[in-house]
């Protein structure tokens, strides 16, 4: 693919801000700052990365209960994330939602979902009112190993296919579904190969290569807008750390987790551009702290924003 | 102001909608060219064509959560299931997604969509195809749930639905769908949550609604003859419930007969009688009756099934045993 050094270098920078984002918060989630359950998506950045860069800001996507990468892909702001994440006022959803409900409307996010398979239904919703509205937006619907498996994915296969709507499927496969190896929740090696029985293009790509991602999701998108209709793009990746944060991944060896770690996407990713005399070390080296400073700023803005007044809990249950 | 069905009256409100707004349209299964499964979107199918009235697989998550995801994209679906026994299947795009997307999102999200769902026994339809499942979408907070009775009340109160900007739950009795009254031809809205005494009365109030409504008021005409005038409350919407019209009513009659065909345990009615008892006990003489269907699924055969049916004579048994 032709990509403008603008387009790589805002791949680039879009990993980076994911993998330190998630960094920062394993830290204060072990220092006990961070309520309730965080799924990080460390490891996973290509994905998201090659997927979201394939999209405008006008195009949808529903997101999953490790959501923090697509959100962060479609250009969520890392201080309302942040923020959310910490449970404060100034979050995205003012401390309603959390790291599974965080949503961008402005930004085409319909929320992350703490309901595995959850969003394929609503993908097909969003994907059926660009159709119906006649407007060039496509949906995007993330969907881990283990959603592959929930009638509710196989329901939006079915109808997006039937009705050849504007959608993309991008299935993240980190082999686990929780603790569950692939191998004994389902008989398929490829997740791609369900694409078959709803007649759309199934494609397996190496999810720890952004460009491979981002190219079989453009011919996706493309597709998509031309209206012919959904694909299924399969992206096999890994999860560095366990289902949550605090899980002890009894159930994965050392030895795979290391063999995964030396397949890391943004090494291979700065590698690939260093060679190809996009990017300089030093320039590397300064994207990396210019990104981190404005992680720790997110953190700084979460930190001393307020929590919620209890006064406004009753506030958004109805419009 | 003609007479029509309940049935031609909900399929009026649709119309109207589609006409007066194009991000109206309606989803479900064979409610095209079929018009629905007891032919409420008759004619539709012909008239709007098939880009407004869409024939879905038999999917029903994904019939709810299409609506729902829709609706959050600016549109306003009115989405069908054919029986609401098929809920079970779609509920967790009901009330996990739809009903708190807002809510989880800091309120930056609106979901105006509408899901229109016959319930009821009396066809011999057996224990899938007959429930009144109206109390649980009540613990739900984010959607509205909308139970008419009669045909100016459905058409007016399916159009209010349509342009609220919440998920709505609209639930028919499919025994209503031939029943007759007055309805306006020209488009009118029902403010959602505001109940309507359907016969004013003295000496007992009687909240009914949906099919038991008509149980209720055949009740009261019989009660004449023992010299009790019985009040009789439709609530119309259980939620919002119109707490201060039924307040306000056992203010002036002092003793209060819930019913309702859904079981009886933990049921509507019980919500209904602690409201009375928590805000509004010192008005009440005797004890709350509640009316309902015994606790076990809806039985086939029709015996059974027409015993299994609150009617006119439990409430009549209810309010003597009161007054």
């Amino acid at each position: 693919m032709n990509l403008s050094k603008k387009s790589l270098m805002h791949m680039y920078e879009t990993m980076i801000r994911i993998r330190l984002f998630e960094l920062k918060l394993q830290e204060f989630f072990a220092a006990g700052e961070i309520p309730g359950f965080v799924h990080l998506y460390l490891g996973e950045e290509a994905v998201a990365t090659g997927a979201c860069t394939a999209l405008t800001d006008s195009d949808k996507i529903t997101s999953t209960h490790r959501g923090h990468g697509h959100l962060l892909a479609k250009g969520g702001d890392l201080k309302l994330m942040m923020a959310e994440i910490f449970g404060r006022q100034t979050g995205y959803c003012k401390g309603k939602g959390g790291s599974m409900h965080i949503a961008d409307m402005d930004l085409g996010i319909l929320g992350a979902n703490g309901i595995v398979g959850g969003g394929g239904p609503l993908s097909v919703g969003a994907a059926l009112a660009a159709k119906y509205q006649k407007t060039d937006d496509v949906a995007m619907c993330f969907f881990g190993d283990g959603a592959s498996n929930q009638g509710t994915t196989q329901e939006a296969l079915n109808m997006a296919s039937a009705w050849k709507l504007p959608l993309v499927f991008v299935n993240e496969n980190n082999g686990y579904g929780i603790s569950c190896p692939q191998c004994k929740s389902m008989a398929v090696v490829d997740i791609a190969d369900r694409a078959a029985a709803y007649d759309m293009p199934g494609v397996v790509v190496d999810g720890n290569d952004v460009l491979a991602v981002h190219e079989a999701v453009v011919e996706a998108v493309k597709r998509a807008r031309k209206g012919e209709g959904p694909s299924l793009i399969e992206c096999k990746t890994y999860r560095w750390r366990g289902h949550f944060e605090g899980d002890a991944c009894t159930y994965r060896c050392v030895e795979e987790l290391e063999e995964w770690k030396g397949k890391d996407p943004i090494p291979r990713f700065e590698a690939k551009l260093i060679e190809s005399n996009t990017l300089t070390k030093a320039e590397a080296e300064e994207t990396w702290k210019r990104i981190e400073k404005d992680v720790d700023e997110a953190v700084e803005f979460a930190k001393s924003s307020p929590m919620p007044s209890t006064s406004a809990l009753m506030d958004d249950v109805y419009a | 102001m003609s007479e029509k069905t309940y049935l031609q009256a909900l399929n009026e409100a649709l119309r109207q909608e589609m006409e007066s707004d194009e991000k109206v349209f309606i989803l479900g299964e064979d409610v095209g060219q079929f018009g629905g499964c007891f032919g409420v979107t008759q004619g539709l199918f012909a008239e709007f064509g098939e880009e407004r009235v869409m024939d879905t697989p038999i999917t029903e998550s994904t019939i709810v959560g299409a609506a729902a995801g829709a609706a959050a994209c600016g549109l306003r679906p009115v989405a069908e299931l054919m029986f609401v026994d098929f809920i079970g299947v779609a509920f967790d795009q009901l009330f996990n997604q739809a009903a708190k997307m807002r809510f989880m999102f800091g309120g930056k999200a609106t979901v105006p969509m509408t899901l229109r769902m016959p319930q009821g026994a009396g066809i011999g339809a057996a224990a899938q195809h007959s429930q009144s499942l109206e109390s649980w979408f009540m613990n739900i907070p984010g959607l509205k749930v909308v139970i008419p009775s009669t045909p100016h009340d459905a058409k007016g109160l399916l159009i209010s639905a349509i342009r609220d900007d919440n998920p709505v739950v609209f639930l028919e009795h499919k025994l209503l769908y031939g029943a007759t009254g007055e309805v306006p031809d020209e488009s009118y809205s029902i403010e959602l949550g505001k109940a309507d005494v359907k016969r004013e009365g003295s000496d007992v109030t009687i909240v009914a609604y949906s099919q038991m409504l008509y149980s209720a008021l055949e009740a009261a005409e019989q009660l004449k003859a023992d010299g009790i005038n019985a009040e009789v409350v439709d609530p119309r919407c259980l939620l919002p419930l119109d707490k201060d019209t039924i307040i306000d009513s056992v203010k002036k009659t002092h003793k209060l007969v819930v019913a309702h065909e859904a079981v009886t345990f933990a049921g509507a009615g019980a919500e209904i009688a602690a409201i009375i008892a928590d805000e509004a006990i010192e008005y009440i003489d005797a004890p709350i009756k509640r009316v309902g269907a015994p606790f076990c699924p809806v039985p086939f055969s029709p015996p059974l099934e027409q015993f299994y049916i609150p009617g006119a004579g439990q409430i009549i048994e209810a309010v003597k045993s009161i007054c």
